[in-house]
């Protein structure tokens, strides 16, 4: 009987090409996924270099950060030049390598973290990286997926490798039942209050235990997009009954009995009994609350029904003094109740929470109610699969009647590279990843919290704790129908 | 890149936790497609007055617009510096504004594997050693500090010695100024038969649709 391997050694194991005395390994890839903000450097890398691009049909390239939002028309002809050149460099770069690129207009353009998935790229047991932190998003499928710099994108480009040393391994065990209106958001928001932003730092994290396993793909996807914010280099779940369902009949996946032969393969990666982590932690699902952050870090987080921080509660000295400096920023007095902060802005989008689900569990909330008068709410599907869904649904329908803006798909106010930003001084309840200063537009304020509690923020214009909405009925944790959900 | 064995420098000291890559350089230099001209955007939003009349003016109370911290090779932080985005306009921005080395008790791990790629040495110090240094940097500005990355040192013109700790491999990198992409070519051929090994997997393909008609006997 060989060694009990954790699902990240499995994969590690398999992918080592070469382990040279001395030096990091030489780790295969399998998937490259390009966006227009972190590749331009990279390939005109290679062309200085002369070197060719090694494997293109490893390689699929979208554009995400820098597209308007606003219209169709808007996104053909880019008003801002800088970025228009950006969008341009990659469909010419995609051109003349060889990329498959899915331009603004295709219908599976979307956040490049949210069309892995859609398209069936992303796969149990793979090595995926992006020039991207929140590539670990597609940890959810069982793969080993990380974040990458320029130039480990060239590096990857020419070889369809990277040197690479070994992370160490850390279990996240969530079990039990969650309580009505706590959501994954809320489980990963825990994750990095507990442990703090640099809490994984050098590890790979894998979420496991029943809380867990009973989470839909979408669900967690969201766990795993947020790994980074843990300062993990990757997170991962184990693909299972779940993760086939989600993946069967779409675009790349495998066909007929060639499905079959994968998904054999895919039941091997998983932890097996009795492996060893470095760390190892247990959280009870039955006692989380819904969450929401009130700093400019994801680990300045608490719960919804309680109040804003005082230095004193910081843990190190350097916690207080960021807790000090967080506190001005985001102009809060320590004690205030968090229900009481008022908003100005709320954005439902990103490739943390702007899926079908996360649209419905906004929309079963605002259905009926209209956005308060002090707040200007904005909805921005993730993927053009996303959008097209909701509209099937009607769910534009109804985020239009209360008063939202329904957006084209993007990364849009995540990050504000496109013309999406907050105003210095405003206050936003985001479902995005990171609240750092001036992350959604310079003296922005972000509180991060999940899709049902930025929908009801928007309605009554302040941070509203979920489990007291009356129409705040959970969501089903079900897949999109394939037919919309990527196969073509 | 270039080859660094020793570094003698003044310091520009930066005493916070969890500089993230966000404030290292912001977004809107992102759009840019070349590799060169981000130095002037490093702490662009710290660097300049945010509210009131002056807004936009640079401002004087932070350290890099400071006069007597210019020239300063050496950017000292507290731990977790270069959290969040994988950005790596954020080494080229240190780099270019004319930092060699960042001192700090901890790095988030892509902008460790980023600034290395470009060359910056990064050291690790303890808690305690980073805010004396911190302290002595801010006291007065002429302090003077010699990384030596042979000996893997740090000293400092009032006593301070410190051992710090580094991956062989990338010592050895930063010491010869390598090209990571033809390191790895040296093992092309073991990389052509793995992958030819490798492909045969086809359920780790991205595309599996190139290989919808073939049978599980002929692939
Ligand atoms: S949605 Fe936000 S976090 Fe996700 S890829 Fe885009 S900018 Fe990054």
């Amino acid at each position: 009987m060989s060694q009990p391997q954790t699902l990240f050694e499995k994969v590690w194991q398999q992918h080592v090409v070469v382990e040279p005395e001395g030096e990091p390994t030489i780790l295969y890839i399998d998937l490259h996924l390009v966006h227009e903000v972190t590749s331009p450097q990279a390939f005109d890398g290679l062309r200085m270099a002369g070197r060719k691009l090694r494997r293109p049909d490893r390689h699929i390239a979208t554009v995400d950060h820098n597209v308007p939002t606003t219209s169709a028309q808007d996104r053909l002809v880019i008003a801002d030049q800088i970025s228009a050149r950006q969008v341009n460099a990659l469909r010419s770069n995609c051109a003349a390598f060889g990329i498959e690129f899915f331009d603004v207009q295709d219908a599976s353009q979307g956040i490049v973290h949210m069309i892995g998935p859609e398209l069936g790229a992303t796969k149990p047991g793979t090595t995926i990286v992006c020039g991207d932190s929140h590539t670990s998003t597609h940890g959810a499928f069982g793969a080993l997926a990380f974040g990458i710099g320029t130039s480990e994108v060239e590096h990857v480009m020419a070889t369809q490798t990277l040197p690479q040393s070994k992370p160490k391994t850390f279990r996240i065990n969530v079990e039990g039942k969650l309580p009505h209106g706590v959501t994954a958001k809320d489980i990963i928001l825990e994750i990095i209050g507990r442990i703090g932003t640099d809490g994984a730092t050098g590890y790979v994290v894998e979420y496991a235990g029943s809380a867990i396993r009973a989470l839909s793909m979408e669900e967690r996807m969201t766990i795993c997009n947020m790994s980074i914010e843990a300062g993990a280099r990757a997170g991962m779940i184990a693909a299972d009954e779940t993760t086939f369902a989600y993946l069967k009949g779409r675009r790349f996946a495998p066909k007929g009995a060639a499905w079959d032969e994968a998904v054999a393969h895919w039941r091997t990666m998983h932890t097996d009994e009795g492996a060893h982590f470095d760390r190892e932690m247990t959280i009870d699902a039955a006692e989380l609350a819904p969450n929401v952050t009130w700093g400019t870090s994801p680990g300045m987080v608490t719960r919804v029904d309680a109040m804003v921080p005082s230095i004193e509660d910081a843990r190190s000295e350097a916690d207080r003094k960021s807790f000090a400096r967080a506190l001005e920023y985001m102009d809060l007095k320590p004690g205030i109740r968090i229900e009481d902060i008022a908003v100005d802005r709320v954005f439902i989008g990103s490739c943390t929470n702007a899926r079908i689900s996360d649209l419905r569990a906004a929309a079963a909330v605002v259905k009926g109610h209209h956005v308060a008068t002090s707040v200007r709410a904005m909805v921005v599907p993730g993927s053009q699969l996303v959008k097209k869904q909701a509209e099937e649904e009607g769910l534009d329908h109804i985020f239009r009647a209360a008063g939202f803006e329904w957006r084209e798909p993007g990364c849009s106010m995540c990050l504000g590279m496109n013309p999406d930003i907050l105003q210095p001084g405003e206050r936003c309840a985001s479902t995005s990843n990171r609240n750092f200063e001036g992350r959604q537009g310079r003296g922005g304020r972000t509180h991060l919290l999940s899709p049902a509690m930025a929908a009801a923020a928007a309605v009554t214009g302040h941070l509203t704790d979920i489990r007291k909405w009356p129409l705040a009925a959970k969501p089903a944790a079900t897949e999109p129908a394939l037919a919309q959900g990527g196969a073509r | 890149m270039d080859a660094i064995r020793t570094l003698t420098s003044t310091a520009a000291p930066l005493p916070l936790p969890n500089i993230d890559t966000d404030q290292i350089i912001p977004k809107q230099f992102l759009k840019r497609i070349e590799r060169t001209g981000y130095g002037d955007f490093l702490f662009y939003d710290w660097r300049r007055i945010q509210d009131g009349p002056n807004a936009g003016q640079p401002n004087p109370e932070f350290v890099l617009n400071k006069p007597e911290h210019k020239g300063a090779k050496i950017l000292i932080a507290e731990k977790n510096f270069g959290c969040g985005s994988s950005r790596e306009h954020a080494a080229w921005a240190i780099q270019q504004f004319g930092f060699s080395a960042v001192i700090a008790p901890s790095f988030a791990d892509i902008f460790f594997s980023n600034a290395g790629k470009n060359g910056i040495i990064l050291v690790r110090l303890t808690d305690e050693q980073v805010q004396t240094l911190l302290s002595r940097s801010t006291a007065n500005p002429n302090h003077t500090i010699t990384i030596d990355l042979e000996q893997q040192t740090v000293k400092d013109d009032q006593g301070l010695h410190a051992h710090f700790d580094i991956d062989p491999f990338r010592k050895y990198c930063l010491l010869n100024g390598l090209d990571d992409i033809g390191l790895t070519l040296r093992h092309a051929d073991a990389l052509d038969s793995y992958e030819q090994k490798h492909d045969a997997a086809f359920w780790l393909a991205p595309k599996s649709d190139a290989l919808v008609t073939a049978t599980p006997e002929t692939r």
